[in-house]
């Protein structure tokens, strides 16, 4: 990192990141987007007032994410932690897999694998549908406006989540309140710990009942691989609670944004409920994800050595931040980003990150996301917004992920 | 078109059963790659092509 007397001043820095236009709400942050402009590595500045690079070139990213000289380990002094309550925690952090590297990374990430294979997540999809009819029917017998988020954004996921996991779904509302808590960047250090400690103490708990009474599910994989000395029960606690966080709440968000965004597109939307052909549902789905890109805080790592990069001499020890929404949004890959266009070929995009710490478990998002937006907008013809889009509360540029947490709708 | 596929680098994100079914499976036990067919016909050389592009961990290789 740079010495402190030779920081840039305040007001030539990008501050990383700046809010979105509330007149576009789904695009990434005015000043962000304009540095696809310049260069594809830039400096920024962050929350704690340090120095990093940041890379927002899609072509950029790409080699960054996949470069073996580029470290996840948050445990390195400079590290570009995302919030203060990551920071003040970091040095407790167990290895996982969002912070191990190589042989490490490898090792546990193939502990978690099994079950999202593209094949069973595949074998997955008439629950899904099933699932996603139930939820349906049970919004249009119910009052209206309803909140597409309690009715379908959040309840499908989760009980997929929990299905795979083996966590009873009745317990959806507190594992649900916890996790949300565990990761609100506006929440204090204290809070977060606090519900932490909250989910590890119940997941915990489960693992040591699969210990004794196995079923057909992950956490019973994961009790069987303590029972053999492969994994702690701490470790594997944290892979569960990793999970079942990850795997509601991401769903949950592009159900409801990509409802939000197609809303506004009604040409799109009239395309995509006209759409019969699997690999043009599938490609509506990738062009969505690449427009939302919901992921929008930006991928963390630190140089493990000195290299030059696109024009920039990179030194070991540097803070690096890679915002995924940047490279989706980046003319050079996709020209006319701001164009949300189903037909485009968007296979490339960056949403759920790239290198070895890609989205464990984007096949199952995949299909949860082609059967709902498949389903939603052919049953219910006539959705719209329940209140303006203006009134609309979106979660701030700095949430892990971006968010609307309640979306009026009615028919 | 010969296709190689390197297990140790493979991250099991399955973005290459996506992009072409009929030529990349998943390992059973871990989601490792699995090479079904390591000399596609060409009507597969589009969708071998993008699957060796949207390879997250850059394991597949494709020699023409």
């Amino acid at each position: 990192m740079a010495e402190a007397d030779t920081l840039a001043p305040d007001e030539q820095i990008y501050h990383y990141q700046d809010d979105r236009d509330p007149k576009c709400p789904f695009a990434p942050p005015p000043k962000l987007r304009a540095l696809n402009e310049t260069a594809p590595v830039s400096r920024a500045r962050i929350w704690d007032g340090s120095d990093h690079w940041l890379v927002t070139g899609h072509a950029a990213q790409r080699a960054i994410l996949s470069d073996p000289r580029v470290s996840s380990d948050d445990k390195q002094p400079g590290f570009p932690y995302p919030n203060k309550p990551m920071a003040d925690t970091a040095h407790l952090h167990p290895l996982t897999i969002f912070n191990a590297d190589g042989a490490d990374h490898t090792r546990i990430r193939r502990m978690m694998t099994r079950p999202f294979t593209r094949p069973r997540m595949e074998a997955l999809r008439p629950k899904i549908q099933q699932f996603t009819d139930e939820l349906i029917d049970k919004m249009l017998d119910g009052p209206k406006p309803a909140d597409l988020v309690t009715s379908l954004s959040l309840p499908l996921p989760s009980l997929m989540i929990c299905a795979l996991l083996g966590v009873p779904y009745e317990d959806h509302e507190f594992f649900q309140e916890h996790a949300g808590l565990a990761t609100r960047s506006d929440k204090t250090t204290e809070e977060q710990n606090a519900a932490n400690e909250a989910l590890g103490g119940y997941l915990a708990r489960l693992l040591q009942k699969k210990m004794e009474e196995p079923e057909e599910d992950v956490l019973s994989d994961f009790a069987a691989r303590i029972k053999d000395g492969d994994l702690t029960l701490p470790e594997a606690t944290l892979l569960s609670m990793i999970l079942l966080i990850a795997g509601h709440e991401t769903s949950a968000s592009m159900i409801t944004m990509g409802t939000a965004l197609l809303l506004e597109n009604p040409d799109e939307l009239a395309r995509l409920r006209e759409i019969d052909d699997t690999k043009d549902a599938q490609n509506a789905v990738e062009e969505i994800l690449r427009y939302l890109t919901i992921a929008q805080f930006g991928q963390r790592r630190i140089a493990a050595e000195d290299f030059e990069f696109e024009g920039v001499q990179i030194k070991r020890g540097d803070g690096i931040i890679v915002p995924l929404p940047a490279g989706n949004w980046d003319p050079e890959a996709f020209p006319e980003p701001e164009k949300l266009d189903l037909t485009r070929k968007a296979t490339h995009h960056h949403a759920f990150g790239w290198g070895i710490h890609q989205c464990l478990g984007q096949q199952l998002a995949r299909i949860e996301l082609q059967v709902v937006y498949g389903t939603l907008y052919r049953r219910v013809p006539t959705l719209r917004l329940a209140v303006d889009r203006d009134e609309l509360a979106f979660r701030p540029a700095d949430a892990l992920a971006f968010a609307i947490p309640e979306l009026p709708v009615t028919w | 078109m010969k296709v190689v596929v390197d297990e140790e680098k493979c991250v099991a994100a399955g973005q290459c059963v996506n992009a072409a079914m009929d030529v990349f499976d998943q390992r059973e036990e871990d989601g490792i790659v699995v090479l079904l067919d390591e000399n596609p016909s060409d009507d597969l050389a589009d969708d071998v092509r993008t699957a060796a592009a949207v390879c997250p961990a850059l394991a597949i290789r494709i020699e023409e």
